[in-house]
């Protein structure tokens, strides 16, 4: 990552108030952690496939988190509606699958209507409020939750749809391990999709005024940035992030209207572990999280699976207590 | 025939919310012309600046390049070619020097790499420094990527607010050196607001004193340091 | 004179179930319900400044409480409810001490997931606690009944909260609400404060959730407490708005009885269609009053204001 080199590049100490990126004992933490994964599976084949299966779950819920977290470095919002946004043009997708095209068409089609719906619900329902009263945009995101709910389930119905699968269902022998076609496929598509907006962010110009805007609106806006599109692209982007979160659940829990509850919450899990404010630590986050509750509902016995949005939650807790900030998150200067 | 200022302040007014800051400020700055606005804390020196790149409420008339500012935003502001650096300078204190200047170039199209390269002739150590974190700079070297930044912009008008604050006497008369460069051979019109009068009146041609929200004295910055009850009544030295 | 409305609302509020069918009683003993239980998020919340997604939690302990006394050991159901009180109040100040370290999202988050987490407790202690079934009291009450000590409790914490906060204590809460620098150099211990404000706060939603396990036939379940519970009280608080007691009214009868009505709007109403009026009124109703009902009155108020001094000043 470009903070981490810079620090490795040896600027020069002077005391910052601004700290980011992966700070030396996380760094550690994580490659220990990735080494323990690595042994663990060549040692044994159910943790190999508890691994990649809790990474590919950790990808979605990083596809998720990194969207909480893209609105929320923007708007210092948290998203309740994103899980449903997601399964909303996850909806989309099945009805344009429905009306002839293929998958893969489908699919790209609905990140692009993704990409509008998050622009125009920034536009008509978050700006209004904005700038008024932070609960207020909580609670209109709530509203836009029970909202969507209410208009898919009126629409497609609450019974189980399918839609065809993206990558097959073959399964992949690696000795005694086996993978799933459909693990690796999500895992890569959702990589694929966070390197993409990683791209975006850090080499193009709109990128480096998204990122303006949200760091510094006022100082934005004097360099010329239209700072409320950069909000409304933000949420777009969001959106988009959320529809390939959707699209890679629906091959394992198929549509309903609930398919994004859980996973929301996952997500919020996996963005406070990885840290609010940081976009790599919601996807590590995720990732991380994905792998710790399949690892632990495997070895630990009483951990079932009643307990494994608690456990979630504890971590949450956990990481609330000890380090708020999160895995990557910046130290904040409280000026009085 | 004389050219109409490029900017011109008619009795214009701002407030933050109920208080009123401004209660009618006239004022203009010709093409190519440093003038200085000077005043004690709380004159409405710096809300002055946010009126003109409406970043404050305010009313009454203000003209830039012929045309009238109304409704439109800070940033269609900038984009008509004024540059604001404020207080507290602006900068984008968590991204690098280099992201700090590319911000500055929002507005152009065409190649950085001429905007960089004539930056670089009045800021030449901020090449080596490209890759460092804004917020890592030290007070007098944050001042200067502001004012860089201000200059990638290729602004007509240039507004600087206090740019001498918190800044050893030396780094204050390096930056002022480099606003008078940029003046003169860049023509940049810059409208600078001060608490330092007098380096501001030796920077300056012409000056303008604000006392609680309204302009008690402008005139020539020579005849301003000249009269010495002028300068202690209301300059302070 | 300042107590005529509140009167004349004592006075409606006791002969009203005399006009009203059963169901329409259990309607309106759910708003005293919410009343109580978005009465002690907006202490919490609009005094103190601190926020909670998770009262559905302490709802849920206190709802239990009084389904396990009664299950096991046939206590009378009223006499539940102070003891309902107390535990969750311990539990409050249980929560509220590690609160003390977080603020903003952050404790939002933290208290959402005892929103999430609570409810599954049940689920994998099934021997104790009921399992996915649930708990039921040993006999279930009239809608007469249910209304009569609803709406006594609701205008009991009312007057609690009415007298906890013009005196030291609510002086002390908007101290910290407004600025907790301010308050803590001026010597209003601040720990005390809001692990104090937080154990009211959960107490109030413990006795609301005793009174909801009485209103669904005495059940005590786990999906009856799950996230939209703590998701309605907080909409009820923000549709309420704060400073304004009153308020707390509005948004409890919004958030007990727009559901009902979204069912019966015509066309979309019918099945999920609901939600969907739900959603949508919900939305609309922030973007037009962001500071919720309070902020209403508020500018009710400065506008008849603004009206008198323009009326005495222009003749």
């Amino acid at each position: 990552m470009v903070e981490l080199a810079r620090r490795l590049g040896g600027a020069p100490k002077r005391k910052s108030r601004v700290s980011t990126g992966i700070s030396l004992p996380v760094g550690l933490f994580l490659l220990a952690a990735a080494a323990f994964l690595v042994v663990g599976s060549a040692v044994s084949s159910i943790f190999a496939q508890q691994t990649v299966a809790g990474l590919a779950q950790g990808a979605i819920f990083g596809s998720l988190a990194l969207a909480l977290v893209l609105i929320y470095r923007a708007t210092e919002v948290i998203n309740f509606a994103q899980g449903e946004m997601a399964m909303a043009t996850t909806y989309i997708a099945y009805q344009l699958t429905l009306w002839g095209l293929s998958y893969w068409l489908a699919f790209f089609l609905t990140l692009g209507l993704a990409f509008v719906l998050g622009v125009v619900v920034q536009l008509l329902v978050i700006r209004p409020v904005q700038h008024k009263s932070v609960l207020a945009v909580v609670i209109v995101t709530i509203g836009l939750f029970i909202l969507i709910d209410g208009l898919v389930t009126w629409k497609w119905g609450a019974d189980l749809k399918f839609m065809p699968a993206p990558f097959g269902n073959t399964v992949y022998h690696v000795g005694q391990v086996a993978f799933s076609r459909q693990d690796v496929g999500t895992l890569l598509v959702s990589i694929l999709s966070v390197i993409l907006l990683w791209l975006l962010f850090q080499f193009t110009k709109l990128g480096l005024a998204m990122r303006a805007a949200a760091l510094r609106p006022a100082a934005a806006s004097l360099v010329g940035v239209r700072v409320n599109w950069m909000l409304a692209i933000g949420w777009g982007l969001a959106a988009v992030l959320g529809a390939v979160a959707g699209l890679m659940t629906e091959p394992t829990v198929f549509l309903q209207p609930t398919m994004m509850q859980a996973i929301l919450l996952y997500a919020f899990a996996a963005a406070v572990l990885g840290g609010l404010e940081s976009p790599a630590g919601a996807v590590v986050g995720g990732l991380a999280l994905g792998v710790f509750l399949n690892l632990v509902g495997q070895y630990v016995g009483f951990a079932t699976a009643e307990l494994r949005l608690p456990i979630a939650f504890a971590v949450l807790l956990v990481v609330l207590l000890l380090k708020p900030t999160g895995l990557f998150g910046r130290r904040q200067v409280r000026r009085v | 025939m004389t050219a109409r200022p490029l900017l011109e302040l008619d009795h214009v007014t701002a407030r933050y919310g109920p208080v009123q800051a401004l209660h009618g400020i006239t004022l203009a700055a010709d093409e190519g012309e440093i003038v200085a606005v000077l005043g004690a804390n709380g004159a409405g020196k710096t809300t002055t600046l946010r009126a003109i790149s409406n970043t404050v409420r305010r009313d009454g008339e203000i003209r830039f390049a012929g045309r009238t500012l109304g409704r439109q935003g800070p940033e269609a502001v900038a984009r008509l070619g004024v540059a604001h650096v404020p207080e507290g300078r602006g900068t984008f204190a968590e991204l690098s020097v280099w992201e700090n200047l590319r911000l500055g170039a929002y507005t152009r199209r065409g190649a950085l790499k001429d905007d960089l390269s004539r930056v670089q002739r009045y800021f030449p150590w901020l090449e080596e420094r490209r890759s460092q974190q804004a917020g890592t700079l030290s007070g007098g070297e944050q001042q200067m990527l502001a004012l860089a930044r201000a200059f990638m912009q290729r602004p007509r008008l240039l507004l600087l607010d206090e740019p001498s604050l918190g800044l050893a006497p030396l780094l204050v008369t390096e930056i002022f050196r480099i606003v008078k460069d940029l003046n003169e051979q860049e023509g940049l019109t810059v409208l600078v607001v001060e608490q330092n009068a007098h380096l501001a009146l030796q920077l300056s041609r012409a000056a303008y004193v604000l006392e609680v929200g309204r302009v008690a004295l402008f005139g020539p910055s020579d005849e301003l340091q000249e009269h010495e009850s002028i300068r202690r009544s209301y300059l302070g030295y | 004179m300042r107590f005529v409305p509140a009167v004349v609302a004592a006075v409606a509020v006791a002969l009203l179930p005399f006009a009203l069918s059963g169901y329409h009683q259990g309607l309106a003993s759910s708003v005293a319900i919410y009343f109580v239980a978005i009465l002690g998020l907006n202490v919490l919340t609009g005094y103190t400044g601190q926020i909670s997604i998770g009262h559905g939690a302490f709802m849920a302990i206190g709802g239990y409480v009084t389904a396990i006394m009664s299950q096991a050991h046939h206590t009378n159901l009223i006499a539940t409810l102070p003891l309902s009180l107390a535990i969750t109040f311990v539990c409050g100040v249980l929560v509220g001490i590690p609160a003390l370290r977080l603020s903003g999202v952050y404790l939002a988050l933290a208290t959402f997931a005892l929103a999430v987490s609570v409810p599954q407790l049940p689920l994998k202690f099934s021997k104790f606690l009921g399992g996915s079934n649930g708990l039921q009291t040993d006999h279930t009450v009239s809608h007469l009944w249910l209304y009569g000590v609803s709406w006594a409790c609701a205008a009991i914490v009312f007057v609690l909260a009415w007298l906890l906060l013009r005196g030291r204590i609510g002086r002390a809460f908007r101290a910290v609400r407004d600025s907790e620098v301010a308050a803590a150099s001026s010597g209003v211990s601040l720990p005390i404060y809001k692990t104090f404000a937080f154990g009211v706060s959960a107490a109030f939603a413990g006795v609301a959730g005793s009174l909801f396990v009485l209103a669904t036939n005495g059940f005590a379940q786990p999906n009856e407490f799950g996230v939209l519970l703590s998701l309605k009280i907080l909409i009820g608080a923000a549709v309420a708005g704060f400073g304004s007691l009153w308020g707390v009214l509005a948004g409890a009868a919004f958030v007990a009885l727009l559901p009902e009505i979204s069912g019966s709007v015509p066309l979309i109403g019918a099945a999920h269609g609901q939600d969907v009026v739900f959603g949508l009124v919900l939305i609309l109703v922030m973007l037009a009053l962001p500071n919720g009902f309070a902020g209403l009155v508020a500018t009710v108020e400065r506008g008849v204001k603004g009206a008198i001094k323009w009326r005495a000043a222009a003749s």
